[in-house]
């Protein structure tokens, strides 16, 4: 094939009915036979990290760009756990059911197309985001940090930052030979965007050339960036921008994920 | 003339430079239980997976009811069920969700689904193992529920791909039982296996493929009168027994196999018989012919991997 070809078969638009639903349909009644289990790690992450940077290290930050420490790191929290329940959701659970379980190739005997497996994880991805968020919201609202009715927007940003998250993650699993390769995206960029984007840090400490660097590729800035003015309730200009750039990328990796997948899954 | 269902033309499955399928050309009937018989590696699963819809062709055409697999994929795949040979059942769920969740992917409402699983795990001897979940069960059960699940929206073509591989015999006659009588109720059936007996017993008709190729079909009856006669003779070998096999009958197939001699005739029913009152030979045993000798006559006995 040539490489404008290649390109094209890449960005080709997936063409999707409603039977995406009930690829997501099976995905959730999975999650709701252990929700238990499920809703243990939101909830208690963000209570640790609340309880020991917030009041720990709060003590000695006292505040970060106007806002007490503990105020400042909330809104990261919700963001981190939209980064991290669809990222993994649509790496190693997706490669499980792909590679282990052999579920997509059970699900494409049937009147369900490969794109549609592929979008029906991709939704059910930004769903975890969305079930994540909303129980460490209520942790944060519980500790009282919440401080405008804005907030309520946090969800559907939730929702198409997991959308985004999840379409890069699937990108690495069309690409995995194996299931320990996810390594390689968890070390080089997961934990470094966890870290270096405006979440426990203001990004103003950081070099100039580090600041750009972050805004222009890192996800987790814009996530954070509208997670945080809508809990404030402080709305900034730079949030239009953080909207776009999500939108962009998440229709970007969308495309090219399920495009991806269908090149691995029909040989 | 029965109604073609399945219509392949010059059919075709390249993958980078394996030839899988080579310009092969089929139909199969409407009502009929249809076999593709072959080695490993013979293109066998590669064309059921091209019959419904989820392998491309590389070239050639192939219609299901008149529709193209390549136009068409959802329509086809509506009314075909499917029962791979990689077990792909869903673990995450229990054995009745396994059905009901099949059900959902093709649309049937809830109630209907309810209804069809409780008939299907009837149907498959699985009533009391209907909350077990996947990795519980045997060999045998997970087949059964691969076949259940095949049914779960009634589909007029039923494609097994080795659906007895790896069972026991009373598992093997189960799954032989519920194949035969679902042709009964007139669902066409295609069926994979490399079990020649399976094929005589349930087979209207055999394919006979080997390195992409179909290189025979018939009648199962029909092959083996053909190919091999009617009685096989074996005997041990032996330099001065081959002599005079040989001479004996001219027209004869010998074939030596480790430390056997096997003749394959095509000379009428007691043969046998008359030679070996007057030679009496060590180790003689007279048998049927069957299916088995017409594989290996055609496809060889070099092993496949």
């Amino acid at each position: 094939m040539k490489r404008r070809d290649r390109i094209a078969a890449s960005f080709k638009l997936p063409e999707l009915t409603y039977r995406v639903w009930k690829v997501w349909q099976r995905n959730f009644d999975v999650f709701m036979k252990t929700w238990k289990v499920n809703f243990f790690p939101p909830l208690l992450e963000p209570i640790f990290y609340l309880v020991a940077m917030g009041f720990g290290l709060g003590q000695l930050v006292k505040t970060v760009e106007g806002v007490p420490y503990i105020q400042f790191i909330a809104p990261a929290l919700v963001a981190i756990s939209v980064m991290n329940s669809s990222f993994f959701e649509c790496t190693y659970g997706s490669f499980v059911r792909m590679y282990y379980q052999r579920t997509f190739d059970g699900i494409i005997a049937t009147p369900i197309s490969v794109e549609e497996v592929i979008a029906g994880e991709l939704l059910w991805g930004a769903t975890r985001s969305l079930i994540s968020s909303s129980i460490v919201l209520g942790v944060v609202a519980a500790f009282g940090l919440i401080n405008s009715p804005l907030f309520i927007l946090i969800l559907p940003i939730a929702f198409l930052g997991g959308l985004m998250f999840s379409s890069i993650g699937m990108c690495f699993t069309a690409i995995a030979p194996n299931i320990d390769f996810f390594n390689y995206p968890g070390f080089l960029f997961i934990i470094p965007m966890f870290l270096l984007s405006n979440t426990f840090f203001s990004l103003s400490n950081f070099p100039q050339a580090l600041q750009t660097f972050a805004v222009a590729v890192l996800p987790l800035v814009h996530q954070v960036t509208l997670t945080r003015g809508l809990m404030l309730g402080n709305l900034q200009s730079l949030m239009l921008l953080s909207i776009i750039w999500i939108s962009a990328v998440t229709l970007f990796f969308f495309i090219l994920s399920i495009n991806l997948m269908k090149k691995r899954l029909v040989k | 003339m029965p109604e073609v269902l399945i219509k392949a033309e010059s059919l075709t499955k390249k993958y980078d430079d394996f030839l899988a399928v080579d310009r092969i050309d089929f139909e199969v009937f409407k009502g009929e239980c249809c076999g593709f018989l072959g080695p490993n590696g013979a293109g066998k699963t590669t064309t059921i997976k091209m019959i419904h819809c989820v392998l491309p062709l590389t070239s050639g055409s192939l219609t299901v009811a008149g529709m193209s697999v390549s136009e068409k994929p959802r329509e086809i795949k509506k009314m075909i069920g499917v029962a791979p040979q990689e077990e792909n059942l869903d673990p995450d769920f229990a054995v009745i969700t396994n059905l009901l969740v099949y059900a959902r992917y093709f649309d049937v409402p809830k109630p209907e689904a309810v209804k069809r699983a409780e008939n299907l795990l009837k149907f498959s001897q699985l009533e009391e193992k209907r909350n077990v979940i996947i990795d519980q069960l045997s060999t045998g059960m997970k087949k059964r529920l691969i076949l259940a699940r095949a049914l779960i929206n009634e589909p007029h073509i039923l494609l097994l791909d080795e659906p007895t591989t790896g069972l026991d015999p009373q598992a093997r006659h189960l799954i032989w039982d519920k194949v035969r009588s679902l042709r009964k109720q007139g669902v066409t059936i295609i069926l994979t296996t490399h079990y020649m007996d399976e094929a005589a017993e349930l087979c209207d008709r055999t394919l006979i493929m080997d390195h992409g190729k179909i290189i025979e079909e018939g009648k199962p009856a029909d092959l083996v009168k053909k190919h091999v006669g009617e009685d096989v003779l074996e005997v041990d070998y032996d330099a001065e027994v081959m002599k005079t096999l040989q001479e004996k009958f001219p027209e004869a197939m010998l074939e030596t196999v480790g430390d056997r001699i096997r003749v394959f005739t095509s000379q009428p029913h007691g043969v046998f018989e008359d030679f070996l009152k007057d030679f009496p030979t060590k180790g003689a045993t007279i048998r049927n012919a069957n299916l088995e000798d017409v594989f290996l006559k055609l496809t060889g006995r070099q092993l496949r991997e």
